[in-house]
């Protein structure tokens, strides 16, 4: 009884409810953080060199094979569940084990992934001879050395064969620098002179002029030399890529076939079980570089991604350029020469409802018109001769800052009019009463003092927009440009062109893979960095903008 | 510094020097620049803004026009005695069947001979004349010796100068320029149809002895000499007991379905499908007493037949399939903006439009699908006209029975969108009632699209609702506690940490509910539902067990803290509700409840409610918390301190004094997430199946809004009506969310100026 009523006083004193509430914020605070740690973990796991198991596995009624594979992964599965994958386990059990292992060599087993059953599994040992070799095709593969060809003769067996092995690497690694550079410098170069000789004839043919005439001739003499050029550095091309196809290597598979790998198919190879603490964490820092400054390889799914870095920070730039003197100015109009009244008040209103306006509706009107509407009537004043292939009349990078730009510019209105509000009406009246004029009062005092706030603003803008996906799908992001939009080709800044966003490779390798469970370490490891991106500049913000009102409380009092 | 301004002073010239009045001017002048230089670029900064809007009007509004026609010429030819009339693709060349056995090409521009062909029959003898669809071209002439001769047009189109068309027609006999007997008897076809396509023609032909026959020939072609073909030849009769005359017969496309009117008012709607047994599905009466049917025709496509009628009446038609499997002849829906009898219909070729001729020389534009009428208008003189639509349905050629010819443009673009076919139930063709449906395209080229939003718009406010119904709870729960109870120091890490997750990219959200959740979710059903009973409850429990630690324990940790203490509770019970979760499934479910709910008649998906719920409530947890928290904040110590010093308990002066005055911002922060969670994109777009499903299943997913228009937008033609719908959904959107933050902002300031006077 006493036990009952003294619940009840404890309800009646809502104590209970006190708790709940507090529930909310452990969930919330769990779930944020939470959300981050997942995130941090899976993402900065990708890059650790792991041990690589090799063990025996026997299916029960199967021969026992040999497996090597890296565990990815480890669950209890009912059986229910397991039956109808078509496993049967003996009577009575209820409940399985298995082991998620990538087994790696997707060209030759079909399934880079694979799920196995921890009761079938014995022996699992980690030989140190295991190599696991990153190819430009196919994924990983996991086999040891057998040894070292060079144009199909052995030249390397044995224990000395991985040196060996590790030099040639280099060598052919190096070629394939020179291969790249070749292709994309010098040999992009001569194609978009030859795409300029073409436009240049188109124009003159646009200006009637009769075919024949000198300036036909000139361009043709043009032509013919940049042809030459061409023909000179495709066979210096042609004797790279022999000398590079010269080496090859024999593995040995975990089934125990033995398979020939030419050597420029190789980016990179380490032996994981053979290496100590720290030279794992200089294979995971070499991960780490590789991953934030090289190429994307097999539709995304491997490699780096310094074009979607180098998109996404050109796309922001551009976009701060264009929305810091607008929003300032906006933000300067509305609180220091307009008069105050409903009418500001309505716009003011509207200014910030435009915050929180979707941003696939920005998208729209920026496909809608800046592409079709701006774009097209470019193309049609100032690319005549290209048309019908677009150069402003398509998605690309001009267009997405700037939709971007209309997207962000609430965010600085509204940062910008706040620290206008916070200088003190002494400052403003002292610079007056000294005979300044508005715009002197303005500029000499009042913007220097909310340059802080602008920059809040600033910063907040930068944040949102590098998390903006939806819009940029449609004004310019692909998912892979075949080019940067900077280059050694005049006018050295391409913003026509399509340009690759951190935001979207994760929507594009995360949802649209083929291959989803080899992307997905990659997709945690670019959304970590994104994540990490956009927690920084906030943080960024609220620290200026906390420094701020500490300086304001200070000049107040 | 200091010697810099002694070093001014000492230059600075007499106020009323030349130089210093030269200075003053330039200041001023400098003043007046940035004045009308900031008033100039703030103005448009804002009008900028405001173009949004507009611009995303602009190109809609085309959609809700009507239609238009100008007369482009009219001219007296010299032709009498046309049977039927097309018009290119282009609207320069034209073609006349005459009743006389020719058919002439001429310019539309001006009634130039381009070719008058005789057809090889002899011209005394015709006693009907029939075209099939406009697509095919196609033409026949039924004899009085009960044969019939098929043609068709032909257009080759080449470029001699460059740019510069030139179009060659000709005429073309698919199954040789042989007569086909039609009637075995050899009487007069009185009325003939005729359809031709893909190597099959059909006829079909009402005798003079009405009889209705019909007659089905395949062309073989020689696999050698492809202009070499055998002929295969069907035929069977109907007989017509106790009919009365028919007026009207048609057939379908594929030859698979045959109708025919008479004079008392019935349609006869025949299956021809194997054309030796013809068999009648239904024969319905379709006028009331009084009225007639005057014309017949199918729609594009040939599923529906139009039914005009002597009171100005056009109805449509169409077979549905009832729950049997059997068809049955429904009149889905009727046009009477006319008043007079409908002589003639020209159906469009591409979209499921039509143009109706009255007797009065009245011209109507009708589309079908979106139930609109989009012009009446008196365009043709006389009602004694053929008429006939080119492909593109932007050009209409006519010719009176005394040869005045004349050409119309039309303009109509957006014939298929109305209020009706948004948001309203649309019968759609060969669905067995009206429904919403949103399907924009297909393969084929009769298609009918569906651009109903409303399944869209149901789509965004379920995912709206789950995720309020996971984000407000949290969210100003979270808050009341943030504000009101917790300590400072926790509440300065707590709240930018929360604050921080308003800005995490919705992309990684989406991912992560997609490759993350989602799998969890269906692997672990019951344990997620174990996590929302079993939070509450041990957050209760704790409390109470809290109550009875030794004080000297409880003491250690001061009050605010106890969101702190949670944490490891609401960590342990997530775990333990999900490691529980195989027991509970294979004890309750069968060991799998996502099968267990498919059998008991829940559809599951993967990509589902739920876990948008979960996951865009996360999204939507900061927004509402942040504004929610600085409301109940804000509210003024003074009241809660009086409340307090009555003798109310915390939680009392919470619930009575804090909650009522801080509702307004609670109200408007509600409002503004719910702002969010409708126009939230990449969550909706990558987790969940993005099927236009009007269901408010928890367990299946939908297509919202925003999901649409991110999928479909970049491949939407320029300027075609789904681009416009597209930009439609998008001011949808953009309407919604205004009004939604606009009502927000309104309550918020009313709000600050309540706590500022109190």
């Amino acid at each position: 009884m006493s036990q009952s009523s003294s619940i009840k006083s404890w309800f009646n004193t809502g104590k209970p409810w006190v708790w709940l509430n507090a529930g909310a914020v452990s969930i919330s605070l769990v779930m944020v953080v939470g959300l981050v740690l997942l995130i941090a973990v899976r993402g900065l796991s990708h890059f650790w060199p792991a041990d690589i198991m090799e063990l025996t596995y026997q299916e029960p009624g199967q021969p026992a094979e040999t497996l090597i594979g890296e565990r990815i992964d480890h669950e209890t599965v009912p059986a229910a569940r397991l039956a109808l994958s078509g496993v049967q386990l003996p009577e009575g059990q209820e409940f399985a084990q298995r082991t998620l292992l990538k087994v790696g060599n997707r060209d030759y087993f079909g399934l880079d992934f694979r799920w196995i059953n921890d009761p079938w599994i014995s022996d699992i040992r980690y030989p140190e001879g295991i190599m696991a070799i990153e190819r430009r095709e196919w994924g990983n593969f996991y086999g040891y050395l057998v040894n070292v060809k060079q144009e199909g003769e052995v030249v390397a067996s044995g224990d000395g064969a991985y040196q060996e092995f590790m030099q040639r690497l280099e060598r052919s690694n190096e070629l394939m620098r020179q291969i790249k550079t070749l292709e994309k410098d010098d040999i992009g170069q001569i194609n978009h002179g030859l795409e300029e000789i073409r436009l240049e004839k188109r124009r003159l043919q646009m200006d009637d002029v009769p075919e024949g005439t000198l300036p036909y001739q000139e361009l043709e003499e043009q032509k013919q030399q940049l042809n030459d050029r061409y023909a000179t550095l495709r066979e210096e091309l042609s004797d790279l890529y022999q000398a590079m196809n010269r080496d090859q290597i024999m593995v040995r598979m975990s089934d125990g076939r033995e398979v020939e790998i030419p050597l420029a198919k190789i980016v990179h190879v380490y032996k994981p079980n053979g290496m100590g603490i720290s030279e794992k964490f200089g294979q995971y820092f070499h991960h780490v570089w590789e991953f934030v400054s090289g190429e994307p390889r097999e539709a995304n799914t491997e490699g780096g991604i310094f074009p979607a870095i180098f998109g996404t920070v050109m796309m922001v730039i551009i976009m701060s350029i264009l929305v810091t003197p607008f929003g300032v100015i906006a933000a300067v109009y509305l609180k220091e020469y307009a008069k105050q009244g409903p009418v500001v008040r309505l716009i003011r209103i509207a200014v910030n409802n435009l915050a929180g306006v979707p941003s696939i509706v920005y998208g729209v009107f920026g496909l809608g018109f800046f592409v079709y509407f701006i774009g097209g009537s470019i193309d049609e004043i100032f690319f005549q001769a290209k048309l019908p292939s677009p150069t402003f009349g398509s998605p690309g990078l001009l267009w997405a800052s700037l939709t971007l730009a209309i997207l962000t510019v609430p965010v600085v209105i509204v940062a910008t009019e706040e620290g206008l509000s916070r200088i003190p009406r002494a400052i403003r009246e002292g610079s007056l009463a000294l005979g300044a004029t508005k715009a002197e009062t303005l500029w000499r005092t009042v913007l220097p003092m909310a340059a802080p706030a602008m920059m809040t603003g600033l910063i907040l803008a930068v944040a949102r927009a590098a998390g903006e996906v939806a819009p940029l799908m449609m004004v310019g992001v692909v998912k892979l440009a075949p080019a940067l939009a900077v280059d050694n080709i005049a006018p050295y800044l391409h913003l026509d062109r399509q340009f690759m966003h951190l935001g979207f490779h994760i929507y594009d390798v995360g949802f649209q893979s083929p291959n989803v469970e080899a992307a997905r370490p990659l997709v945690y490891a670019t959304a970590f960095l994104l994540v990490l991106i956009i927690v920084v500049l906030n943080l960024a913000a609220i620290g200026i903008r906390n420094r701020l009102r500490e300086t304001y409380k200070a000049t107040e009092s | 510094m200091q010697e810099q301004t002694v070093d001014d002073q000492t230059v600075l010239p007499a106020p009323d020097s030349t130089i210093a009045k030269r200075r003053r001017a330039w200041r001023e002048t400098k003043d007046k620049v940035a004045k009308y230089g900031v008033g100039f670029g703030g103005i448009s900064v804002i009008l900028a803004i405001v173009l949004i809007f507009f611009y995303l009007l602009y190109v809609v509004l085309p959609l809700f026009q009507g239609a238009s026609l100008e007369t482009r010429t009219i001219y007296q030819t010299e032709q009498t005695g046309s049977q039927f009339l097309t018009l290119n693709e282009y609207n320069d060349v034209a073609l006349s069947v005459n009743d006389n056995g020719t058919a002439r090409f001429f310019e539309a521009e001006n009634g130039a001979t381009m070719l008058n062909v005789e057809l090889p029959v002899n011209a005394e003898a015709i006693t009907a004349t029939a075209a099939g669809a406009a697509v095919t071209g196609v033409f026949a002439y039924g004899m009085a010796d009960g044969s019939a001769l098929v043609f068709n047009q032909d257009y080759k189109i080449t470029y001699p100068t460059g740019t510069q068309r030139k179009i060659i027609p000709r005429i073309e006999y698919p199954l040789g320029e042989a007569l086909v007997k039609v009637d075995p008897q050899g009487q007069p076809l009185e009325l003939l149809s005729v359809q031709s396509y893909d190597d099959k023609t059909t006829f079909a032909a009402v005798t003079a002895d009405q009889r209705v026959v019909l007659k089905s020939v395949i062309r073989e072609s020689s696999f050698l000499d492809p202009s070499e073909f055998t002929l295969k030849e069907k035929a069977a009769e109907i007989s017509l007991t106790g009919a009365a005359r028919v007026t009207h017969l048609q057939l379908d496309i594929e030859q698979r379905e045959l109708y025919f009117v008479d004079d008392k008012g019935f349609i006869y709607f025949y299956d021809v499908q194997n054309v030796e047994s013809p068999r009648l599905v239904q024969k319905v009466k379709a006028v009331p007493t009084g009225v007639s049917i005057t014309s017949l025709e199918f729609l594009t496509g040939g599923i529906s037949v139009l039914v005009g009628r002597s009171d100005g009446q056009i109805d449509q038609w169409f077979p549905v399939r009832d729950k049997d499997n059997n068809y049955f002849l429904h009149n889905v829906r009727s046009f009477d903006d006319q008043n007079a009898a409908i002589v003639s219909i020209a159906v469009e070729q591409a979209r499921k439009g039509f143009l109706a001729l009255d007797s009065t020389g009245k011209l109507g534009i009708y589309h079908t699908t979106a139930q609109r009428t989009l012009l009446v208008e008196p365009q043709l003189e006389s009602a004694d006209a053929v008429m006939s639509l080119s492909p593109r349905a932007n050009g209409l050629i006519s010719l009176t029975a005394d040869g005045q010819a004349k050409l119309i443009h039309i303009d109509n673009e957006h014939p298929d969108i109305s209020w009706h076919s948004l948001w309203e139930k649309v019968w759609y063709e060969s669905r067995s009632e009206p429904e919403h449906i949103w399907q924009s395209s297909s393969a084929s080229s009769d298609f009918e699209p569906k651009f109903s939003l409303t399944p869209l718009t149901f789509g965004t406010i379920k995912a709206a609702f789950y995720a309020m119904l996971v984000a407000v709870p949290l969210a100003i729960m979270g808050a009341i506690f943030t504000a009101y109870f917790m300590s400072p120091k926790m509440r300065s890490i707590v709240k930018p940490t929360i604050e921080i997750m308003e800005a995490l990219p919705t992309v990684i959200l989406g991912f992560l509910a997609v490759l993350w959740l989602a799998p969890i979710v269906e692997d672990n059903l019951p344990g997620v539902f174990t996590i929302l009973f079993m939070l509450p409850l041990m957050i209760i429990l704790t409390a109470w067990a809290w109550t009875k630690l030794p004080r000297r324990w409880r003491e250690a940790i001061p009050d605010g803290w106890e969101a702190a203490i949670l944490i490891p509770v609401v960590i342990v019970v997530g775990i333990v509700s999900m490691s529980l979760s195989s027991s509970i499934e294979l004890w309750l479910f069968d060991g799998n409840m996502p099968q267990f709910l498919n059998d008991i008649g829940i559809d599951f998906d993967q990509r589902n409610s739920l876990v948008v719920g979960l996951v865009m409530g996360f999204a939507v947890i900061p927004t509402i918390f942040s504004i929610t928290e600085d409301a109940i904040f804000g509210v003024p110590k003074h009241l809660t301190i009086g409340s307090l010093a009555l003798g109310a308990t915390p939680w009392q002066t919470m619930t009575r004094v804090v909650l009522l005055t801080a509702s307004p911002g609670i109200f408007s922060a509600v409002m503004i997430g719910l702002g969010r969670a409708v126009g939230e994109t990449m969550i909706v777009l990558m987790a969940t199946g993005n099927t236009p499903i009007m269901d408010f299943n928890i367990f299946e997913g939908f297509r919202a809004l925003s999901a649409n228009i991110a999928v479909e937008m970049p491949e939407a033609e320029v300027n075609s009506s789904h681009y416009r719908v597209l930009f439609l959904a998008a001011l949808v959107l953009f309407m919604a969310t205004f009004v939604l933050n606009t009502a927000a902002e309104v309550v918020r300031q009313r709000l600050r100026k309540k706590y500022s006077s109190l």
